[in-house]
């Protein structure tokens, strides 16, 4: 029986819990500075708005980690001996381990804006961070967001949500623009002006201004304009947070360096998560993952090497979600912002303007190579399945109902998708009925 | 605009309180007839509330509305929810065991105060002066309308709220409301006959069955509805009761859940869905509430069993006893007061704003629990969810009103099929990420994980990725 240690209890360190405890009898240890408990860091948001409370997001009762002989020790790591597989702690001293994974997170970016450390600038990553958000945005009355992804979007709705004012800066010539393609940036862009957010595009921070007292009267854009403001929220990117490890001798770059098996240059030691950065990137897929959903699946594939089967990572195709305020997102495959030379791509949007489907294909051979919805739901495994068994994108638009994962009585697009892409391909699909045999793979269709 | 939606609403809400504090006296309410004061009141609660709920939600995008639910005072569990539950409960004792004080026959066998508001109404479906029922009844018709057109406006973006709720609104309107009363008024019902003798009550809303009807059964109730002057109307209500328990309810919950009773046609459901739907999220989701509730509901189902048992053995054999225990005294009376009145009426209600407002459907309601079963063992109804894309944000289980973890079965991947699930739809409309789906599909492997998820061998995710690129 061996001790398994982890630092950092999100959610890769915590599914890597849970499943060597499914897999071993070793003795596991969880270290974590930010909370008791492992919660749901993306659902902070909805704390502030008054949606949920911290408990709330909370995905164990707190019987669960005894029932699971899963130790939790509230602390923070302040060096790694890998050589001597110690740890050292700030109030318990030191720790031995036998195996380490190392699931610290990131930390906001900051870029060394002056001003960036004023009582009122911040990012929003950990609990802290939204404990002191809670505390800097008592009385503000407008504040300004710095940089155009989810969590700026995410922030924008929270400050909303409040009655504060939000100008929202982004340094690209459109939201999001370098993931999204341009009709889908646009749309997002209408709603985040129909929520009365002043959206700036190909604006930048340069300085934030004090108020004298160490706190924000407003920023400075790099065009020179003065915003006033009290609040400002740093939301340009994230980092791995791996500063306790200098001097360990763990390699490491932006992120903690692995293999794709998440081992670090010490035979015992992974990295998984935000933290980890791969040697070799898979396929299509950077080297840096900081996503929910890929921090799950490298803790369920790290804890499967530590059950006895050396695995690598396999996370299937890409799939990501998110929700602009109203609006949700689903992503399968790979959407460019831009098709590569290859690719063909077919969108149809709703004359509503909140609704939308994009499928992107090769050129060649029409086979399906990523799908982004807006305003509507498709169904995971209906999607990654048409991708693995390389259909073609007619067949795709054909069998969209078997996708649909709209609650029952929606208005059903399948109809007004398949005229268009008609129109535009000379084709004639007409969209089949939904097929619960084809839905759970019971036949070949 | 929202504000004079709100004054008129609370202008409505106060005719109803002035004419319950005038009692003993006789009402006089600015020389206003009645039948005017009962009219305006009505219309204003509907109406106010209507402009209200319009200001507040038709100008803003359209989308999840719950800012502020866990630091508002009334939806937190605040100074105003308690103060709200105390004084719902204390009403509902007040209605079932003190309507004198509510004006009921309290002055020479007259209605005054808060009752004899309605005398109106009642006079005009059927010649009689108003009970405390009535009251209740027209109350509670009016509050689901009301509520429940600000609960359309609030998710007017989702079509299944939107069905689901106009269903509700109609199932109470008319088949607990309007038939009941006009069949009353055409002497169909609480009449007395050619010589003058009442002949009984019976109970005339459509969707009304045992064991939630738990009288259904009882002498009385037999024999008003083979009562000779209530023919032939009687006699098909009871064969309809039999059918909906033994034939309707089974057959429709293996198609689609217990969802098409319990959130479309129940009348608790109504009221709990719409002046219920603050409260949703304080429901409690631990496991330790879990296991209470499977004892307890299990528990109410054999008790109303057993008190069915010994009341027909007794309606057909004409003794008192059963099993030499007194039949009205050891099973009905308990039953009624314990489970009918003090649980279903009095804490389901009355405990809003304090657990939520499925308290009785999740705990107590045998009808539930019977439909529970079935829709747990033998049924095509599920909450599918959607392979990975689970951020365990929680905020399924916040607000499932029957204090169903939902996260915890999304964020596995695995289907949700629990008996106390009634489908109404919340927990799938405030996911963030799509993950959750109603939907009726085929009965193999319904409980089955979804293979999405890493972990899980032999299926699609055991694909090489870089072979497949």
């Amino acid at each position: 029986m061996k001790h398994v240690v982890i630092i950092g209890n999100g959610i890769a360190g915590i599914t890597a819990a849970r499943h060597i405890r499914k897999r071993t009898d070793h003795r596991i240890t969880v270290i974590s500075g930010e909370t008791d408990h492992f919660f749901s860091r993306t659902a902070l948001m909805y704390i502030y708005m008054g949606h949920m409370t911290f408990e709330n997001t909370q995905p164990y009762e707190p019987y669960f980690w005894k029932k699971n002989r899963i130790d939790l020790v509230r602390d923070w790591v302040t060096s790694v001996d890998p050589s001597n597989k110690k740890l050292a702690l700030s109030q318990a001293g030191s720790m031995d381990y036998d195996i380490l994974i190392l699931a610290t997170g990131s930390t906001p970016n900051k870029f060394g804006w002056p001003g960036q450390d004023l009582r009122g600038a911040q990012g929003l990553y950990s609990y802290q961070d939204l404990e002191s958000m809670e505390a800097n945005t008592k009385d503000t009355k407008n504040a300004v967001i710095v940089g155009g992804g989810l969590i700026g979007i995410e922030m924008a709705e929270m400050l909303l949500s409040r009655g504060i004012g939000v100008t929202f800066l982004v340094r690209e010539n459109g939201y999001w623009s370098n993931v999204l393609p341009k009709e889908e940036s646009e749309m997002i862009v209408r709603h985040i002006y129909e929520h009365h957010v002043d959206l700036r595009m190909k604006t930048e921070l340069d300085t934030i201004l004090d108020d004298g007292t160490g706190g924000i009267k407003g920023i400075l854009t790099k065009e020179g304009e003065e915003i006033p403001c009290e609040f400002v929220g740093l939301t340009a990117g994230v980092s791995p947070n791996i500063g306790f490890l200098e001097g360990s001798g763990i390699e490491t770059q932006r992120g903690i360096m692995v293999d794709r098996c998440l081992q670090t240059n010490f035979p015992d030691v992974y990295a998984l998560g935000d933290c980890a950065q791969f040697h070799e990137p898979l396929p299509n897929r950077r080297p840096l993952e900081q996503v929910w959903y890929t921090g799950r699946m490298m803790g369920e594939t790290v804890a499967k090497t530590i059950g006895g089967k050396r695995t690598e990572y396999d996370p299937g195709i890409w799939f990501n979600s998110a929700k602009f305020f109203d609006i949700e997102y689903q992503t399968y495959g790979w959407v460019w912002a831009k098709p590569k030379d290859n690719e063909a791509t077919f969108y149809w949007e709703h004359p509503g303007g909140k609704t939308s489907f994009r499928a992107v294909y090769d050129k060649e051979s029409r086979e399906l190579l990523g799908i982004n919805v807006f305003g509507f739901r498709l169904r995971h495994e209906v999607c990654q399945r048409w991708y693995i068994e390389k259909r073609k994108v007619d067949y795709v638009v054909e069998h969209l109902k078997d996708a649909n994962f709209d609650p029952e009585f929606y208005a059903q697009h399948e109809r007004a998708i398949c005229d268009q892409f008609n129109k535009e391909n000379g084709t004639n699909v007409q969209p089949k009925q939904k097929s619960w045999q084809r839905i759970l793979n019971l036949v070949k269709a | 605009m929202q504000m004079i939606g709100l004054v008129i609403a609370s202008l409505g809400v106060l005719t109803v309180l002035v004419a319950w504090a005038s009692s003993p006296a006789k009402i006089n309410l600015f020389g206003a007839s009645t039948g005017m004061a009962l009219t305006f009141s009505l219309l204003a609660m509907v109406i106010g509330t209507a402009i209200y709920s319009a200001r507040a939600y038709l100008t803003v995008p359209e989308g999840i509305k719950n800012n502020g639910v866990w630091t508002g005072s009334l939806t937190g569990r605040g100074a105003f929810g308690w103060v709200t539950g105390i004084v719902l409960t204390g009403f509902y004792v007040i209605i079932y065991w003190f309507p004198e004080y509510l004006g009921h026959q309290a002055l020479d066998g007259q209605n005054v105060g808060l009752v004899a508001l309605f005398d109106p109404l009642a006079q005009l479906f059927k010649g009689q002066n108003a009970s405390q029922w009535f009251v209740y009844g027209t109350l509670y018709t009016v509050i689901i309308i009301a509520l429940g057109i600000k609960f359309m406006m609030k998710y007017r973006h989702n079509r299944y709220q939107l069905v689901r709720t106009s269903v509700v609104i109609v199932s109470q309107l008319f088949l607990a409301y309007l038939i009941p009363e006009i069949l009353a008024g055409l002497n169909y019902n609480d009449a007395v006959n050619a010589a003058g003798e009442y002949q009984g009550w019976y109970d005339t809303d459509l969707k009304m069955m045992w064991p939630l009807d738990y009288d259904y059964f009882y002498g009385w109730h037999m024999d008003a509805m083979q009562a000779e002057a209530y023919q032939p109307v009687g006699m098909a209500y009871l064969v309809w009761g039999i059918i909906m328990f033994l034939v309707v309810t089974p057959v429709i919950t293996y198609f689609v859940g217990k969802r098409w009773y319990c959130s479309f046609v129940c009348g608790c459901g109504g009221l709990a869905e719409t002046a219920g739907d603050p409260f949703r999220q304080l429901s409690s989701k631990t496991m330790t509430s879990w296991k209470i509730e499977r004892w307890m509901i299990h528990l109410v189902m054999v008790f109303v069993l057993i008190m069915t048992v010994a009341t027909t053995y007794g309606y057909f054999t004409g003794s008192g006893t059963f099993l030499g225990l007194e039949i009205y005294g050891t099973f009905q009376k308990p039953y009624g007061f314990f489970i009918g009145a003090a649980f279903s009426g009095v804490v389901g209600v009355g405990f809003y704003p304090l657990m939520g407002s499925r308290v009785w459907c999740r705990f107590g309601c045998p009808l539930a629990g019977y439909m529970g079963l079935i829709q747990r063992f033998k049924s095509k109804f599920r909450i599918t969810t959607n392979g990975g894309q689970c951020i365990s944000c929680g905020n399924c289980s916040t607000y499932c009103e029957q204090g169903i973890d939902v996260r915890h079965y999304a964020q596995r991947g695995q289907n949700i099929v629990r008996a106390s699930c009634v489908g109404c739809g919340i927990c799938a409309a405030v996911c963030p990420r799509g993950v959750l789906k109603l939907e009726n599909g085929p009965d193999i492997e319904r409980v089955a994980e979804n293979p999405i998820l890493v972990d899980n061998v032999g299926t699609v995710q055991d694909v090489n990725l870089i072979d497949s690129v």
